[in-house]
């Protein structure tokens, strides 16, 4: 039991540190360009010298690189402030179905490009009334000769204003069970009869998207898998959302919170030395260190050529709450000036409120609690399902209703 | 990177299980919590046999010489089975508190034969309700006699020599004394407690002979030193109790019907037994670095016991709290083992220190480590 490299994790990383130091984009290279311009520039460098999307074949663009590998180099590249996130839907969720159900053409075309940043994707899976209930999706795809003529919303699509294609599944026959009338497509996104409309969230930011496809002609040559089996491609999809979602960065955290209460006071002392301060930083300390020490047991078997399961839902499931209560903590911890967001006036630039007003698309985004609760019960426990009152029946026959806001 | 337990250290947990299902079903438990017995002397003497009480003793001591690691792995068996032992009074308290600071004297005199299992020890710390602290110490050590009454201790009828936290001038008052029992200044009287299946008793000290342990001065810090590395094999035998009872609740969850199908299929019985399997998941996670903590004598033990502690005493509460209540009112009754669990779960919670003592060690040890 020991946190070192073994002898080749420590060449490859002594070699992926010596390229980031040479080539990490400068400030003066960033600057006049946006966050979109940037991060494209970034990645082409990335791809340009072998580092982007390392663990993909040589052949697609990238380095045919173990995971370990992949995640001794997220280590290394974490450690830089660097332009990123547009391309991680593409390359973390669309590559890997790609990968694992487009032909050869398709792979050649497609894989290269989002490997080195020039196409940005996104996934057009949700709809208002299918959630949690992903497979109850109702946007329909209608077969008119070689193409597929498409009617329907989307929603919570990220990044969907500035994507150049999306990955989607569709309902192309309402009279089979939920599950079998469904098949899965790309599509570029500049095709006619798409219409973007961003949705304001609580926090103020606009990240998501409806979708609304009215007539929309995709070529029967961009479906993946048979028709009928798109639930089974989505399957792919999702097991890799629920991987990305859950490492994604969050700041409040340990660290912020304690700091916040070595400064500020409860009475006449520091709050850090009130005890309930204390006995609640010690359970996420603990929560906090849980989850590092299982993630270094889920790198332990990577390291040894395992395949991670789905007991790593235990990331986001535990990851988002403790972030949420942490957040509501420290707003409590600065009194009435809790209240203040604002980038001079709250402490660490109103970074608390900020993740108190985003933390909860969090606790539903890519699955939430409720069904990463259900996943560990099914999957990792062994437990039945609920009873479903639509199974074996007809889509078309299944009563819906979907809530009004 | 590999956080992980060797090959032999598995091989030594697949024999651990098989020697312990067939060692210590629950019949075994069950006749300590209904007798009158402090332990089960069979069951003991078994465990001796397979070597496991001389497993981190050095090799010139009639030890194994292994390391923590595997002290660890059979922690967590014996935690499955709710052993009814006194493994952890003797192993993690005593031998250690002889490792940690005895003489060479006092280990030749000592270790061989808690190796060999020809006498148990333990430790006495407590003195009544309330935390004890150096301040709070009554039981006072005048010369080489000791004087006092500590309460509980665990395995106090049973224990050949007692390792004692008491006063004495000097230092921060705080100090470890070595006490045979087996002299006249000495008497145990047993006591009932919440968990039978581990003997408890009162030890009156009178004028007992003593000698100190450690060198002089080193006080407090010596107890909180052995408490920070007992605390990790105790949290390991936590992590093996909460998940015994996460797979009791499972099973029965499993085979119990209700409107029509198991309740296993409800997402309040699903969603209750997720939560069970994130919390120990969580805690066994931290216990690994306790592990690795303890086994290298890191200087993040004290973060790293403290963090393996908190979590181990929340989980094994959790779990144990909850697969009675997943067994309705069978969980409930005397014939059902569920109570095991419910017991021992709160018993390991208060033994060297309570959640509450422990988080508050935990943001000490981070201050310290920060301000360093």
């Amino acid at each position: 039991m020991d946190f070192k490299d073994t002898p080749e994790e420590a060449k490859f990383r002594e070699e992926a540190r010596a390229w980031l130091k040479d080539n990490v984009p400068k400030d003066s290279e960033l600057e006049g360009l946006n966050y979109i311009e940037q991060a494209k520039l970034w990645q082409k460098r990335k791809y340009d010298a072998g580092w982007a999307c390392i663990t993909w074949p040589k052949e697609y663009g990238g380095r045919g690189a173990s995971a370990i590998e992949q995640v001794i180099w997220n280590q290394e590249e974490g450690k830089y402030e660097l332009p990123g996130g547009v391309f991680s839907i593409g390359q973390g969720m669309a590559a890997p179905t790609l990968m694992a159900w487009a032909d050869e053409e398709a792979k050649a075309r497609y894989l290269p490009r989002l490997a080195s940043g020039e196409d940005i994707w996104c996934q057009l899976f949700s709809e208002p009334s299918a959630g949690s209930d992903l497979a109850a999706l109702r946007t329909k795809a209608a077969k008119d000769g070689d193409e597929w003529v498409v009617n329907g919303q989307k929603i919570w699509t990220s990044g969907a204003h500035y994507s150049d294609y999306g990955i989607l599944v569709l309902r192309t026959d309402p009279t089979v069970a939920k599950h079998k009338g469904l098949t899965y497509f790309y599509l570029d996104m500049k095709s006619p009869g798409v219409e973007i409309k961003p949705i304001k969230q609580i926090s103020g930011d606009a990240n998501f998207n409806e979708v609304y496809f009215t007539d929309v002609r995709i070529s029967d040559s961009q479906r993946l898998g048979e028709v009928g089996q798109g639930w089974q491609v989505a399957l792919t999809t999702l097991m890799n959302e629920r991987a990305s979602i859950g490492a994604g960065g969050v700041n409040v955290g340990f660290d912020s919170v304690f700091k916040l209460a070595q400064k500020v006071n409860i009475g006449d002392k520091p709050a850090i030395e009130n005890d309930a301060v204390r006995a609640r930083l010690a359970d996420w300390y603990c929560q906090e260190a849980g989850l590092r020490y299982t993630s270094y047991r889920t790198l332990s078997a990577l390291s040894r050529g395992d395949t991670p399961g789905p007991e790593n839902s235990i990331g986001k499931l535990v990851g988002a709450p403790k972030t949420q209560d942490m957040a509501s903590f420290a707003i409590d911890l600065l009194e009435q000036s809790g209240a203040l967001w604002d980038e001079e006036l709250s402490a660490e630039a109103g970074m608390f409120q900020a993740t108190y007003m985003s933390i909860p698309g969090l606790r539903v985004a890519g699955g939430t609690d409720e069904i990463m609760a259900n996943i560990i019960a099914e999957r990792v426990l062994g437990l039945p399902q609920e009873p479903r009152m639509d199974k074996g029946i007809p889509f078309n026959e299944v009563p819906t209703g979907a809530a009004k806001g | 990177m590999n956080f992980e337990f060797s090959e032999d250290q598995m091989m030594l947990r697949d024999q651990a299980q098989r020697f312990l299902a067939e060692n210590c079903p629950p019949a075994v438990v069950r006749k300590v919590l209904e007798g009158d017995a402090d332990y089960d002397a069979d069951l003991w003497k078994k465990i001796v046999d397979m070597g496991w009480t001389a497993v981190v003793i050095p090799e010139e001591f009639g030890g194994l010489g292994l390391s923590y690691l595997e002290l660890c792995v059979i922690a967590e068996e014996l935690g499955r089975v709710c052993a009814p032992v006194p493994f952890s009074s003797s192993v993690y308290l005593g031998t250690e508190a002889l490792l940690l600071a005895g003489s060479s004297e006092q280990q030749e005199a000592w270790l061989p034969k808690l190796a060999a299992g020809e006498a148990i020890a333990t430790f006495a710390l407590a003195e009544g309700p309330g935390q004890t602290t150096a301040a709070s110490l009554a039981t006072t050590a005048k010369g080489d006699k000791l004087s006092g009454s500590k309460i509980p201790v665990a395995d106090a009828g049973i224990a050949d020599v007692v390792v004692v936290a008491a006063r004495h001038d000097g230092g921060d008052g705080a100090a470890l004394y070595l006490v045979p029992t087996d002299q006249k200044g000495v008497s145990v009287t047993p006591v009932s407690t919440l968990d039978p299946t581990r003997g408890h008793g009162t030890l009156t000290l009178d004028k007992a002979e003593a000698q100190p342990l450690g060198k002089p001065g080193e006080g407090w810090a010596l107890i909180e030193k052995l408490l920070n590395r007992a605390a990790v094999p105790f949290a390991w035998e936590q992590v093996g109790g909460a998940q015994a009872a996460l797979e009791q609740a499972r099973e029965y969850a499993l085979g119990r019907y209700a409107f029509g199908r198991p309740i296993a299929s409800y997402q309040a019985i699903k969603h209750k037994l997720a939560n069970m399997y994130v919390k120990n998941t969580l805690a066994r996670s931290n216990c690994y670095y306790g592990a690795w903590a303890l086994n290298t004598d890191a200087a993040e033990l004290p973060v790293a016991a403290a963090t393996a502690r908190v979590s181990a005493i929340q989980a094994y509460y959790f779990a144990a709290k909850e697969n009675i209540q997943t067994h309705g009112g069978m969980g409930f009754t005397w014939e059902f083992d569920c109570q095991f669990y419910y017991r021992r779960s709160k018993l390991l919670a208060v033994t060297i220190g309570s959640e509450a003592q422990w988080q508050d060690k935990l943001i000490t040890a981070v201050e310290k480590s920060n301000a360093a």
